[in-house]
């Protein structure tokens, strides 16, 4: 029974969350109120946490998260697929309908105005993880991380070489997590 | 069958190796899908963006959907989702039984803050190309940074700015196609 309420509760978050993953946050803190039994307001909280720094896209991080803690794997694989399932089908749906009227004027005119609207919501999503690593709050006092800071000007400016620009982006992430252990971030 | 399993290896690299959710991987789809597969070109991938970001559910998973099904249909796009998914599931059901204390390990804070700061310089490059693919006119360039102000100072949902931009785009850029 607890397997169906969480595809129930997974199934209508896939459907309605838009927006990317942390969109499924309000349906979570929903969930806490209306199955009080699942997790608590701090278990979400580390949840989110976890979620936020493992590889992959966050609310499927959340979804296998929450399933799990609430009925064990078979748990995190019924809450994982059915908030995928809704946007599978939607999205083969979008699709053969941007085909059918892509040459559309007025549908690609919409994607030529899309495309740098895209490109500065990227730009806002890069600036707001810049900020929350270069800006460390605590207890109330916010100090700027300049050791953080230079290290993202030295990667920043070694990405606009051409010998670093044939590297994959795996070396990056992997040279991050080092510099991070050498230096104490 | 062959291009079947390739989307969805491709999808599972993509989703082992990308930290910080869907916009932090789009360094990594075009490494992948645009550079490497040649699965899609700079504009199809930001259109697909574009349009994650208005469906429901999460930007990387429908962007695999996305390109899986326009490769091969149906099945195309489960082995695509499926691979972007799967490393997600697995990796965290293994931290949530043996790590309940994941976070608190100290070396292991520290190789994510060292990580995201990598993940920081990755966007930001890209944005850096991406602005001078699709920022080549004034306007086009105002619009970028009408959404990033929004979006990062004003803390508008990002829904609304691309909901508000595809109908100027439909609006402006679509009229001047009928001259």
């Amino acid at each position: 029974m607890t397997l169906f309420w969480l595809a129930f509760e997974y199934f209508k978050a896939g459907l309605f969350a838009v927006g990317g993953g942390l969109a499924t946050l309000p349906f979570l803190m929903e969930m806490s109120q209306t199955h009080p039994g699942w997790f608590s307001m701090d278990e979400l909280m580390n949840m989110i946490a976890v979620s936020e720094s493992t590889p992959g896209p966050i609310g499927i991080n959340m979804a296998s998260y929450v399933g799990y803690h609430v009925a064990g794997f078979a748990g995190a694989v019924v809450a994982t697929f059915s908030l995928v399932l809704p946007s599978y089908i939607v999205v083969m749906i979008v699709v053969r309908i941007l085909d059918r009227f892509r040459a559309n004027r007025r549908v690609s005119g919409g994607l030529e105005g899309l495309r740098p609207a895209v490109t500065g919501l990227i730009a806002a999503a890069g600036f707001s993880v810049l900020w929350a690593s270069v800006v460390r709050v605590t207890d109330g006092v916010s100090q700027f991380q300049w050791l953080a800071f230079v290290l993202f000007l030295c990667f920043l400016t070694a990405m606009q070489f051409k010998p670093f620009q044939k590297l994959h982006p795996i070396l990056f992430i992997a040279a991050g997590a080092v510099l991070g252990v050498v230096f104490n971030l | 069958m062959k291009e079947l399993l390739q989307l969805f290896w491709s999808f599972a690299l993509i989703g082992t190796m990308t930290f910080g959710g869907g916009y932090a991987m789009l360094p990594m789809f075009i490494r992948e899908i645009v550079d490497k597969r040649k699965w899609a070109t700079y504009d199809e991938m930001l259109d697909y963006y574009a349009l994650s970001q208005c469906t429901p559910g999460a930007i990387a998973v429908n962007t695999a959907t996305f390109i899986g099904y326009r490769r091969r249909g149906a099945a195309g796009a489960a082995a695509a989702t499926l691979g972007v998914v799967l490393p997600s599931l697995l990796i965290i059901v293994v931290i949530a039984m043996f790590l309940s204390n994941f976070m608190d390990i100290a070396w292991i804070g520290h190789a994510f803050a060292g990580i995201r700061i990598a993940v920081c310089a990755l966007i930001i490059s890209t944005v850096v190309s991406l602005l001078r693919r699709n920022a080549d006119t004034w306007l086009k360039a105002g619009i970028a940074a009408v959404s990033f102000a929004c979006v990062a100072f004003a803390g508008l949902s990002p829904i609304y700015l691309t909901v508000a931009f595809a109908l100027f785009g439909a609006l402006y850029y679509g009229r001047r196609r009928e001259a």
